[in-house]
């Protein structure tokens, strides 16, 4: 078992759903957070551009099986950049996971996920 | 009253610095009470635009809260300069072209309205204010049909065309001393604040312009749940504040007919509100407060037409009518699935065209005797009915065509409809750079 966790632009949200709803994979958590990258994000406000410090960024955690990887990257990798891939588009952080239990069932593992 | 030749040139030499010669005997005074309560329902009237943006800003997804907002107040900015640059000209000038519309090339920028008093004892400047707020609301009210979908530039286009080809004839025919509708049937068709001009017209217009640009992306099957159903109530509450300028103030008075036309506003709202949260009771055993706002519009919007001719109890008959039909009406949509996103069609065309034909059953019996010796002898309440069906089927008709053809116009030149990657986005961030709500609320 993995927990993948997805950070992205938060306009790409809508996106990155549905292409990981296309790709079998319904059960995730979604929370908004902000962060640092390399990406210097100017905005304008009042007329004046500014770079915030902290710039808001969509973070998901997903728990899967093994065999689900590749499938939940690929789905992320296919719709999370803007415009071919830009500063800014976010990382995927891929970390084991020891273990996972339904608290409905108190039944664990792979079968739980 | 007609001042000797003699005495007029003789003013009009002393007076030669004053385009219109302002003579005392022909001047009305300024009756203060009256402009007080006008000034005041001007304010009330204007308060409904942001109270508009409040109720339609709270009912759209976290992503175009700012993009719906900006509906409401970019009405303000546009038809705000429009209505003083050639709108009033066009509403409330003298019949041209027909009838068709007005004009006057005294009234643009209204420059010739400087020293007016009217008749009513109001400065004219009191009057124009009073009727833009109406021009503006109008096609405010018509955004929430397509909220969340369109571009903000091909929506200001749109409303600024839209104010002069649609709102303005309709206001001139309805309002104005030398509009046709004004002079129907014995004592005119009767629609006291609005029910055709600005509830009607907005409805069906809503409908043409979806008809046109569609649906939203996902729609009915993604579910698009309020963001902020607080925001919501806070523009319902604010819109019944106002609408007591926008009723009581249309009778440009401050007397009787003023505390007829609060009282009824008051009462029909009441009893819409109730009558809708006693249907959600009935059947889904919760009121909702989505449902308490959208029974406090169907009973406002149903009384509009009606506020000067009904009485109490036609009041409470008209909101409880009002919210059970656009109840209804809200339900066959869904069954029908078309998008009219915020119910545009489905509270203002239907509650508003139900109040005009409706209201005939409730007029008070003075207004009915004064209509018959108007007429030479007989005028019956089915008489009336034909006057206030034919005033709203050519609001419905003249609407839905004109629209249509402005509709698909704004489409093919400026564009209207948001393009696909702006509408997954969100409006907020695609079309104005910013966020309604900071780090809050995903969805």
């Amino acid at each position: 078992m993995k927990l993948l966790t997805i950070i992205i632009q938060p306009d790409k949200l809508d996106e990155v759903r549905q292409s990981l709803f296309d790709a079998g994979i319904t059960r995730i958590t979604v929370n908004r957070c902000t962060g640092h990258g390399r990406q210097e994000n100017e905005e304008l406000y009042r007329g004046q551009a500014v770079t915030p410090n902290l710039i808001p960024k969509v973070k998901l955690d997903i728990a899967c099986n093994d065999e689900f990887v590749d499938i939940a990257i690929a789905a992320v990798l296919s719709s999370a950049k803007h415009n071919g891939g830009k500063i800014g588009d976010g990382k995927i952080f891929v970390t084991p996971l020891e273990k996972c239990i339904r608290i409905r069932t108190g039944e664990s593992g792979g079968a739980a996920i | 009253m007609r001042s000797p030749w003699c005495l007029a040139s003789f003013a009009s030499l002393l007076l030669l610095s004053i385009p219109k010669i302002a003579w005392a005997a022909e001047t009305p005074e300024v009756d203060s009470g009256i402009t007080a309560w006008m000034l005041t329902s001007t304010a009330l009237v204007l308060l409904m635009i942001p109270g508009l943006a409040l109720f339609y800003g709270g009912l759209v997804r976290t992503k175009n809260v700012l993009g719906t907002m900006m509906h409401s107040f970019g009405a303000m900015a546009v038809i705000g300069v429009l209505w003083v640059v050639c709108g009033y000209a066009l509403s409330f000038g003298p019949s041209v072209l027909g009838g068709w519309i007005g004009w006057s090339n005294d009234l643009l920028f209204l420059k010739g309205i400087d020293d007016t008093i009217m008749d009513a004892g109001i400065p004219e400047y009191v009057f124009a204010m009073f009727q833009g707020k109406f021009a503006i609301i109008t096609p405010a009210l018509i955004a929430g049909a397509f909220a969340e979908r369109v571009r903000f530039r091909g929506y200001c286009v749109f409303i600024a065309l839209w104010s002069v080809l649609v709102y303005a004839p309709l206001c001139h025919w309805v309002w104005a001393e030398d509009g046709f509708l004004f002079n129907m049937g014995a004592n005119g068709a009767i629609d006291f604040a609005g029910g055709t001009v600005v509830h009607i017209s907005a409805g069906i217009a809503a409908l043409a312009v979806i008809s046109v640009i569609g649906s939203r992306r996902g729609y009915p099957k993604t579910a698009m749940s309020p963001n902020n159903n607080v925001l919501t109530l806070l523009g319902a509450g604010l819109l019944w504040v106002g609408w007591f300028g926008f009723n009581a103030g249309s009778s440009v008075s401050s007397g009787l007919d003023t505390a007829r036309a609060l009282t009824v506003t008051q009462v029909a709202a009441a009893s819409g509100a109730l009558a809708w949260i006693v249907i959600e009771g009935i059947k889904h055993h919760k009121a909702t407060s989505l449902g308490i706002a959208s029974g406090i519009l169907a009973g406002l919007v149903a009384i509009t037409p009606a506020a000067g001719v009904v009485q109490p109890c036609g009041a409470i008959a008209l909101g409880l009518g009002a919210s059970l039909i656009c109840y209804l009406a809200i339900g066959l949509k869904n069954k029908l699935g078309y998008d009219d996103s915020l119910d545009v069609f489905g509270i203002h065309g239907v509650a508003g065209i139900f109040g005009a034909i409706f209201l005939t059953f409730f007029i008070r019996p003075s207004w009915m005797e004064e209509a018959r010796e108007l007429a030479g002898g007989s005028w019956t309440v089915m008489n009336q009915l034909g006057v206030q069906a034919t005033a709203v089927a050519i609001t419905i008709a003249y609407t839905a065509i004109v629209t249509l053809i402005l509709t698909l116009l704004v489409e093919k030149t400026v564009g209207f409809r948001a393009s696909q990657r702006d509408e997954i986005t969100g409006l907020d961030g695609s079309l104005h750079g910013e966020q309604g709500y900071g780090l809050l609320n995903l969805n």
